[in-house]
């Protein structure tokens, strides 16, 4: 019937307007492993430098060359684990899904993240190596935060409440910055991950 | 016969040109090769209903080189922007 056409129309509109503006393969699985990744990190973090030291005040502190370094590695390993993972599971959505992985969406979405979170890397690496340990947490939190805003145009509209979320506990962990690294643990690593979880089950 | 069925356009009849618009509705502009993979047809095809619906004036193209191969984009014009809306603004109403 006439109807039926049109309804089958509107819908077509509607997949063709999502598809082509925004990148939907981002997978559930990524926020969890990511999350999963963050909480590794940081209790790794925790065991082997800030249990044993003060660094989580508002000043800078003296960090020797091997906590310097234990943590830059705990960083990297962390940042690059989570990358490849969250690759890994969007690269598998897309392709069960039929759609180019890297295409124009997931470029738009990807170079809108990469801005706050390089900046916001940058700034906490300039911290660091001035001894200004204790911002950093804090930092990280809301500086991912900003990104998942400004990537939320190009992807699912509501991972923009996590990012609310993230600015949220980054200024919180500001504020009590002696229980920063607790805060940035519930930020990147449970938040994280229940909200991986509600769009895997959604999607 | 309900006043609202003259701002169906005979242009969206067709589903590849509906896709079309639809894509161009939401982006700027897209190039030739997105608009082909995002639809998923020939180039013959997507090229002969382009031509038709920039013949209405509804859309519009651009030139240039993209490493040096030469790229087109294609854009919604403010005239088939506006004839796209009054036509899902029809469907919306006969569907009512």
């Amino acid at each position: 019937m006439e109807k039926e056409k049109y309804l089958n129309d509107l819908s077509e509109i509607r997949k063709i307007m999502s598809r082509s503006a925004r990148f939907i393969s981002l997978s559930g699985l990524s926020g969890v492993s990511t999350g999963l990744i963050a909480l590794i990190g940081a209790v790794l973090a925790h065991q082997l430098v800030f249990r044993h030291h003060d660094y989580l005040v508002y000043e800078a502190v003296p960090v020797d060359l091997k906590n310097l370094s234990s943590l830059l590695l705990i960083a990297l390993g962390t940042l690059l684990l989570s990358v490849v993972s969250a690759l890994w599971f969007t690269g598998r959505k897309s392709r069960r899904e039929n759609q180019r992985v890297w295409d124009n969406q997931a470029q738009r979405l990807l170079i809108n993240l990469l801005i706050p979170l390089t900046t916001g890397g940058i700034l906490c690496l300039i911290l660091l190596f001035k001894g200004y340990v204790g911002f950093v947490p804090a930092l990280t939190l809301i500086f991912y935060g900003l990104a998942l805003i400004n990537g939320s145009h190009y992807t699912f509209s509501h991972i923009r409440y996590l990012g609310i979320a993230e600015i949220l506990l980054g200024l919180v962990a500001f504020l009590f910055i002696d229980r920063s690294l607790y805060l940035w643990m519930l930020g990147f690593g449970a938040i994280q991950m229940i909200y991986g979880m509600l769009i895997q089950r959604k999607g | 016969m309900k006043e609202f069925l003259k701002d169906l356009d005979k242009a969206f009849e067709n589903r590849i040109r509906l896709g079309i618009m639809s894509a161009l509705m939401v982006n700027d502009q897209l190039d030739f090769n997105t608009l082909k993979d995002l639809l998923g047809v020939t180039d013959g095809n997507l090229a002969s209903h382009l031509k038709s619906l920039e013949k209405s004036e509804y859309v519009s193209f651009s030139k240039s080189f993209l490493e040096r191969k030469p790229n087109t984009s294609y854009a919604a014009t403010a005239k088939g922007k506006m004839a796209f809306r009054k036509h899902i603004g029809a469907i919306e109403k006969l569907l009512l």
